[in-house]
């Protein structure tokens, strides 16, 4: 059938070209800005491509101790952080999984139950603190050891796995473990590469966990120094007058901060969304 | 149907006879016997809940006694609601609740169905490739950090060489200096957080879609319905049940909104509108140490909210067949 397109399909178009525009624009602007020379960034000449194109301010970014410390914190956290998550959350979903497991029901309440009803911001860090985590790496990888709903996720996948698989696995001679680690996660996979996902993105942007729990600075992940540099303006080059030519450096240094802690993320994003997507699916199925 | 082990009694037959008749007198001890792999798996994960989801829900007792760190949960005095009592009867008490529900409620308003009308729009493309295209730049912004995301908003918004105000200037009008207006502060947050999370929440949307059957829309055409016909009457009963599920939810979390961004993009002279409870329980609970007042207010909180969800799930259980449970 011959495809006819009406006013209806312009607007259409018009109006998605801005969601494009919103979502994409913002970084494309701070990339332009934190590569170009200060004096087209005054005069407000700077929209879409850099001008008087330089890499100063990412040579200031990287000099400044805190960002690539707290890159380094940031990476540490990401990577034993998911390792743990994954493992935690992927033999507790298998258990879960299992229908007429002893107290199966009991222990998928307890957890479903804590998605509507949590103890809050206090007692947490009370336990936390009580444990002896605070400002230690621990605080920054136990307390968010399993996510409920990405467990959820995986007790929706892992019910999906056919039955028979498991079985013929058992006549084989698999014991529970090995139908575990011989048949069930080699076919997760999927499921496991976007929970993990989940987790490593949590982890990376997560702000509040470290607020609460870390003290000394040498343990500050790379949001927290983000934070002072961008928000809270804690600049190794902000004495003296604020105002003028300095603040317009200052933005582009700020940009420039901003684009390197992003950057990573920007830039594996298009390969691994469908990834992410995926976890959204399994996730609403379950509703 | 699960059809795991399908014959329970069979593995039990190395056991000796003694054991046999103790295991059939207990059958659950034959159970736990034969779960004993399931359950070391599941260990882990057990614990993680028990210390750090109702480890914390039991030390929600603190509300209600004198807590202090030298003493202890258990030496430290009850007093009752007093602590409640303090909170509702604190001048904070009223412009807290009130900004927390305000900006709660402003979020649901348009952040609700802001994703709703973008999977409209993106079903209605017929290019394929175009479709993915959108779909998945409009992902992007989800996986954005709040504080990156409130160091873009501060520095566009900024007075001094910030994006937004240039083009103000541009076009002939005055500058605004949004940070420090606390009239401003509901707006950026709403319209943020729809800038953050409307492609993200279009993904259950668009998933609702693709399962309307076809066969409908050719029925409608045949029928004479044109494009908005459609979109009434087929689009829109079609993905009522996953709008319903999402609008209960969304209610739900009225009053749980996100701490990091708040606490990031408020000052002291916007806490007139941007003070909400969770960055107030920070700043007593945490900054202060009034570690039993925070936990009330929160338990105060958290109650409301619970309710909020039952009876948001009550009504839409009344008046459509859709429900959490």
């Amino acid at each position: 059938m011959k495809q006819r397109y009406n006013w209806f399909d312009a607007l259409n178009a018009v109006l998605l070209t801005g969601v494009v525009i919103a979502c994409l624009y913002p970084f494309v602007y701070m990339l332009a800005v934190s590569v170009s020379g200060a004096g087209p960034i005054a005069e407000g000449k700077v929209w879409l491509f850099p001008k008087e194109f330089n890499l100063d301010m990412y040579r200031y970014v990287f000099q400044d101790g805190r960002i690539v410390s707290g890159y380094k914190n940031t990476l540490i956290y990401v990577t034993l952080g998911t390792a743990t998550c994954l493992l935690v959350t992927s033999l507790g979903a298998y258990s879960l999984s299992k229908r007429n497991m002893i107290l199966n029901k009991t222990f998928l309440l307890m957890v479903v139950f804590t998605m509507f009803f949590n103890g809050g911001m206090i007692p947490t860090y009370l336990v936390v603190r009580e444990l002896g985590l605070v400002n230690t790496i621990g605080a920054m990888i136990l307390p968010g050891a399993v996510a409920t709903w990405n467990l959820l996720i995986m007790v929706t996948f892992f019910r999906g796995i056919p039955q028979e698989l498991e079985e013929s696995g058992k006549l084989d001679g698999l014991s529970e473990m090995g139908i575990l680690f011989r048949i069930v996660l080699p076919l997760s996979k999927p499921v496991l590469a976007t929970i993990g996902l989940y987790y490593a993105v949590g982890i990376w942007n997560g702000f509040l966990g470290p607020l609460l729990y870390l003290r000394d600075h040498e343990l500050y992940p790379l949001q927290l120094h983000l934070r002072n540099i961008v928000l809270a303006g804690e600049l190794t080059s902000s004495e003296g007058p604020i105002g003028g030519e300095i603040t317009i450096v200052e933005n582009a240094l700020k940009y420039a901060a901003i684009m390197v802690s992003t950057l990573p993320i920007l830039l594996v994003y298009p390969f691994i969304q469908k990834y992410f997507v995926k976890g959204a699916m399994i996730g609403s199925v379950k509703g | 149907m699960s059809t795991y082990r399908a014959v329970p009694g069979k593995p039990q037959t190395r056991g000796t006879p003694a054991r046999k008749a103790k295991t059939a007198r207990y059958p659950w001890l034959r159970n736990l016997k034969r779960d004993k792999y399931l359950l070391l798996l599941f260990l882990p994960c057990l614990l993680y809940y028990l210390i750090f989801k109702y480890g914390p829900i039991f030390g929600i007792v603190i509300a209600f006694k004198n807590y202090s760190l030298f003493q202890g949960i258990w030496a430290s005095e009850w007093v009752g609601l007093k602590y409640f009592k303090l909170f509702i009867e604190s001048p904070d008490f009223f412009p807290v609740l009130r900004n927390t529900f305000l900006l709660g409620f402003y979020k649901l308003v348009f952040g609700f169905p802001a994703p709703i009308l973008l999977a409209l729009l993106i079903n209605e493309v017929r290019n394929a490739f175009l479709k993915r295209f959108v779909q998945t730049v409009s992902y992007l912004p989800h996986f954005i950090s709040n504080v990156i995301v409130a160091g873009i908003i501060v520095m566009f918004l900024s007075p001094t060489g910030g994006l937004v105000n240039h083009v103000l200037e541009a076009i002939g009008l005055n500058k605004i200096t949004f940070m420090v207006e606390p009239d401003w502060f509901r707006t950026i947050y709403v319209s943020s957080d729809i800038w953050q999370h409307i492609g993200w929440g279009t993904i259950i949307y668009l998933a609702a879609l693709s399962a309307v059957d076809p066969q409908l829309y050719e029925a409608s055409r045949i029928d004479g319905a044109n494009r908005w016909k459609q979109t009434l009457h087929i689009t829109l009963p079609g993905i009522a049940p996953a709008i319903v599920i999402i609008l209960i939810l969304d209610i739900g979390k009225i009053l749980e909104i996100g701490f990091e961004k708040v606490f990031l993009l408020a000052t002291p002279v916007t806490y007139g509108k941007a003070d909400i409870i969770s960055t107030y329980v920070y700043r007593v609970g945490l900054t202060n140490a009034n570690y039993s007042y925070a936990t009330a207010i929160d338990l105060f909180t958290g109650i409301i909210s619970f309710l909020f969800i039952l009876s948001a799930n009550w009504f839409s259980r009344r008046v459509s067949d859709n429900s959490l449970w």
